[in-house]
């Protein structure tokens, strides 16, 4: 793990590098003569030195890899073969942090059994090798990694032969390997432990030959998480459970409209909280202003801000109000707009068939089970982090930044997560600038230790960043056959990533690519799409599989109302329409409907079949459910997956990311599930008003993956956007009547 | 001060009487294997045993849990109490947990569950399901606590 200062700047993308000239900060100022101090000096936590890779400190590093190709920075093998294996993304359940040292097990003939593994941090070694950023995020820890930790394990193996080798003065090629162990001629062995020390000092091979996939023995096994037992029993330390010396925490009151400004502040009752360290304004997110009550403990500082008499200054800030805002939506819709894609629209009036569609969808929060929380400790011209992060490198920065560090200096110790689901991946380092800023206000009122800062479940509902609110208009013109003459589509909603350091990468013509991907593909029609990006005071953020948890939802129920309306079988028409140029969908809706019985099988009475395919992040997931509907409310009873992203690593994680991905989709069609805004504050504040699915909503599910040995593709997001859509299909199918909103209404 | 009786232990806390237990065992004893989720009962992360029942640690103060005896997760599932031990093996083997947050809080449930159901009985999903409604797993990791608490309960019978 070697935090090599001198590459640091130079392996950051230019975009970050404009970010970090961008000024992030604001004055911080204490309450002056009111600001309530009970400790005067507190030592802060003495910051240790990085930790180094003990393994390969002085390995000859040849000039032509990268960080991101030495083994030092992912590998350890001690003495007693124990070999530690450093994944370079956030793990936050999608199980990176096991089937990225399965694959670099398998070209290191590792001995599983003593394979362990840990996060990294904000190095240059940890840069997604694609993104060329620290990130986890595009469902692309294992489609971006999977030939870099192949070539990890085999460099790392080369050199653990070369030793033996040496050591036996014999040539290489004679040398085999096998489960943790180099085999010489005559059986003799030296265990990969006993050679670690001298392999890691030899030069690192620059090209290396990988397995042929067929000699496999861990890629394609199902194979349970190396922090399972850990997982289960308590013993798994998240962010949250970062505890130092000395250490305090802060609780934040925020904004109630997002960007306000305090006009006063009465702290008298809550400086009487016991525990109570300091109640300090601070800067918070979109340049408002909030107030922390730093305590020697949550509760404290908890009770403390709730006691707080707080009045905000709401004048110079949108107040935004979800009712009016869907109706500035539909004007928008009918004025023209951004073009995504073109086609003549004008066959429609001939059309013999047509649909007339309306969809709209609310904004939704992550609500991760790991409340937010960044945890900061500074020593003179040095600070660490702790917290799970999903683009370490860019919060290292940003810290830096606030807190008027060199970048260099800021470490991020990235901390297993309670859940994400794209909330920790920030453009704006929102709770980490916040973090830094409690300190940076902490030292102006002489206080120096490590400060937690910790939202409450409240914070996080109404914290913002949000899945956007959209509205979709579409007139769909179609025969008899469900031969489609034009499509006329709008999409209304705000862009994720416009004003973001994303920007040049993803929105391209004025449109944000992740509000229409999903859009069209794979069917041949003759689609127009326009687009309007509407600015509102309410920060936006990609949820988990980000545009497609809208555009595969409205694709799906209206290529499946075509299929009513002109009395074809859903599965049927979705064969034909999807042409000969997507084998991988084909593939993954005919296993789904062999799977479940589809066709075939006789439904229970007040049951229907639901349909949907949809590709996302590469990968395709198609799902054929079973559905009611009771007294006005639907239940979800079955579903089976189909699904293609190529080879699979792990069988078991795949599953797993399919039921957490359906689970999910689920959860945008409970009654309950939106957030919304009046006079510009959130209504929502806990799971009492923004509604999650519970194991009484868990259907029944079956995950089946086409066999390939293609390289694979990423499977933390596509198992999310077909549910909502195969779902609604059976509801429709039963009711007659087409679901066009999300969540579905109560009965 | 306020003694706690936890995990078999007597245990001084320094803390106003209101104090829930979770920020006593988190922040002021250091016992971070009881997770804070919501801080209102709604989600179950926070789930402890009190005589043997579970609670929500998030909303019930010290000064409840006085001549009570609390249990939490770390004891649950060190190896000692025969439930404890075939929740966690269970879990283990069905591979539960994704980030496992919620997972203490499950699997203080399912224990709390699986102790009230008589021995040599099955529950079936419809009782699992009802036993662990108030237990949220936002990754949906909800069909393989269901399998696992089946299978801990046929291990148990």
């Amino acid at each position: 793990m070697n935090f090599d200062p001198s590459t640091f700047a130079a392996e950051l993308p230019m975009n970050l590098q404009a970010l970090l000239n961008r000024d992030t900060t604001t004055p911080t100022e204490g309450l002056p003569r009111r600001s309530f101090l009970k400790l005067t000096a507190v030592s802060g936590f003495a910051l240790g030195a990085f930790p180094l890779g003990t393994l390969a400190q002085d390995a000859a590093k040849p000039a032509g890899l990268k960080p991101t190709q030495q083994p030092s920075a992912f590998v350890q093998v001690d003495k007693d073969g124990s070999t530690t294996i450093t994944i370079n993304r956030l793990d936050f359940g999608q199980g990176v942090q096991t089937s990225l040292p399965m694959i670099l097990a398998e070209e290191l003939d590792a001995d599983w059994s003593k394979v362990r593994s840990v996060h990294g941090n904000n190095a240059p070694a940890y840069v997604d090798p694609v993104f060329g950023m620290h990130i986890t995020g595009g469902s692309g820890s294992i489609a971006h990694s999977y030939t870099q930790y192949r070539e990890l394990g085999a460099r790392t193996r080369a050199m653990l032969v070369s030793a033996a080798a040496a050591q036996w003065k014999t040539d290489a090629s004679a040398l085999r390997t096998q489960n943790g162990v180099v085999i010489g001629p005559g059986g003799k062995r030296l265990t990969y432990g006993e050679l670690a020390d001298a392999a890691m000092k030899l030069p690192v091979p620059d090209t290396v030959v990988l397995k042929d996939p067929k000699d496999f023995r861990l890629i394609g096994k199902a194979t349970g998480r190396l922090d399972a037992k850990a997982k289960s029993s308590g013993h798994q330390s998240y962010g949250i459970d970062t505890r130092l010396p000395g250490m305090l925490t802060a609780v934040v009151a925020h904004p109630p409209v997002f960007a306000a400004k305090l006009k006063s502040v009465d702290d008298s009752a809550a400086k009487t909280i016991k525990g109570v360290k300091a109640v300090l304004r601070v800067p918070v997110d979109r340049g408002g202003e909030g107030v922390a009550v730093i305590a020697d403990g949550y509760w404290p500082a908890k009770q403390g801000r709730d006691a707080l008499k707080l009045e905000w200054d709401t004048s110079s800030v949108e107040k935004v109000d979800s009712v009016k805002q869907l109706a500035q939506y539909r004007e928008l819709a009918g004025k023209p707009g951004l073009r995504k894609f073109d086609a003549d629209v004008s066959k429609l009036a001939g059309s013999a068939h047509k649909i007339d569609a309306e969809f709209v969808f609310p904004y939704l929060a992550h609500a991760p089970m790991e409340p937010l929380n960044c945890t900061v400790s500074v020593a003179g011209d040095k600070a660490e982090l702790w917290l799970g992060s999903q683009m370490p490198g860019l919060d290292g920065m940003v810290a830096a930044k606030v807190l008027g560090l060199a970048p260099q200096n800021v470490k991020i110790n990235v901390q297993m997560a309670g859940g994400g689901f794209g909330r920790r991946a920030i453009a704006t380092s929102d709770y980490v600038v916040e973090a830094c800023g409690v300190v940076k206000a902490a030292q102006a009122a002489g206080i120096g230790a490590p400060i937690r800062t910790l939202w409450s479940r409240e914070d996080d509902i109404k914290g913002g960043y949000y899945r956007p609110m959209h509205l979709h208009t579409a007139k769909i013109g179609f025969d008899a056959q469900g031969k489609i003459d034009a499509w006329d589509h709008v999409i209304v909603g705000q862009s994720i990533l416009g004003g973001t350091p994303f920007e040049p990468m993803l929105v391209k013509d004025g449109i944000d690519g992740t509000a229409v991907e999903g859009m069209k593909e794979p069917y041949e029609i003759p689609m127009r799409l326009t687009v309007h990006h509407p600015k509102v005071n309410v920060p936006v953020l990609w949820w988990r599989s980000v545009g497609s948890t809208h555009t595969a939802f409205v694709m799906e129920t209206l290529v499946d109302e075509i299929a009513r309306t002109t009395k074809q079988d859903p599965v049927a028409y979705r064969m034909k329409l999807i042409g000969n140029d997507h084998p991988r969908h084909k593939a993954a809706l005919q296993l789904a409907v062999d799977k479940s019985g589809y066709g075939k099988k006789t439904l229970s009475a007040g049951r229907a079949w639901g349909v949907a395919v949809h590709e996302s992040f590469n990968s395709v997931v198609a799902y054929v459910v079973e559905a009611s509907v009771k007294d006005g409310t639907p239940t979800l009873h079955s579903v089976t997956a189909g699904v293609h992203c190529n080879l699979v690593v792990n069988p078991k994680s795949v599953e797993a990311q399919v039921q957490g991905g359906a689970l999910m989709g689920l959860s945008m069609c409970l009654p309950g599930a939106a957030i919304t805004l009046k006079d510009g504050a959130v209504e929502q504040s806990n799971f009492s008003d923004f509604v999650v699915p519970r194991i009484t909503d868990m259907p029944q599910i079956a995950v089946h993956m086409v066999p390939s040995a293609d390289a694979p593709t990423g499977m933390g997001e596509p198992g999310l956007p077909p549910l909502a859509p195969a779902f609604a299909n059976a509801v429709a199918a039963l009711s007659g009547k087409p679901v066009r909103e999300l969540p579905f209404k109560r009965a | 001060m306020s003694t706690l009786h936890i995990n078999g232990k007597d245990r001084q806390v320094d803390a106003d009487p209101s104090t829930p237990i979770l920020w006593a065992l988190r922040d002021t004893l250091g016992m971070t294997g009881t997770k804070f989720g919501c801080g209102a009962a709604l989600c179950g992360a926070c789930t402890v045993h009190m005589n043997g029942a579970a609670i929500r640690s998030c909303v019930t103060p010290i000064s409840a849990a006085a001549g009570q005896k609390i249990t939490t997760i770390e004891a649950v599932t060190d190896g000692s109490d025969k439930v404890g031990k075939a929740v966690h093996e269970a879990w283990v083997k069905h591979d539960v947990a994704q980030c496992g947050y919620c997972q203490s809080g499950q699997i203080m449930s399912a224990t709390a569950f699986l102790k009230s159901v008589p021995r040599g009985k099955h529950p079936t999903d419809a009782e699992i399901d009802s036993a662990m409604a108030g237990n949220i797993c936002r990754c949906g990791t909800y069909a393989r606590i269901r399998a696992a608490v089946a299978d801990a309960a046929k291990s148990l019978a």
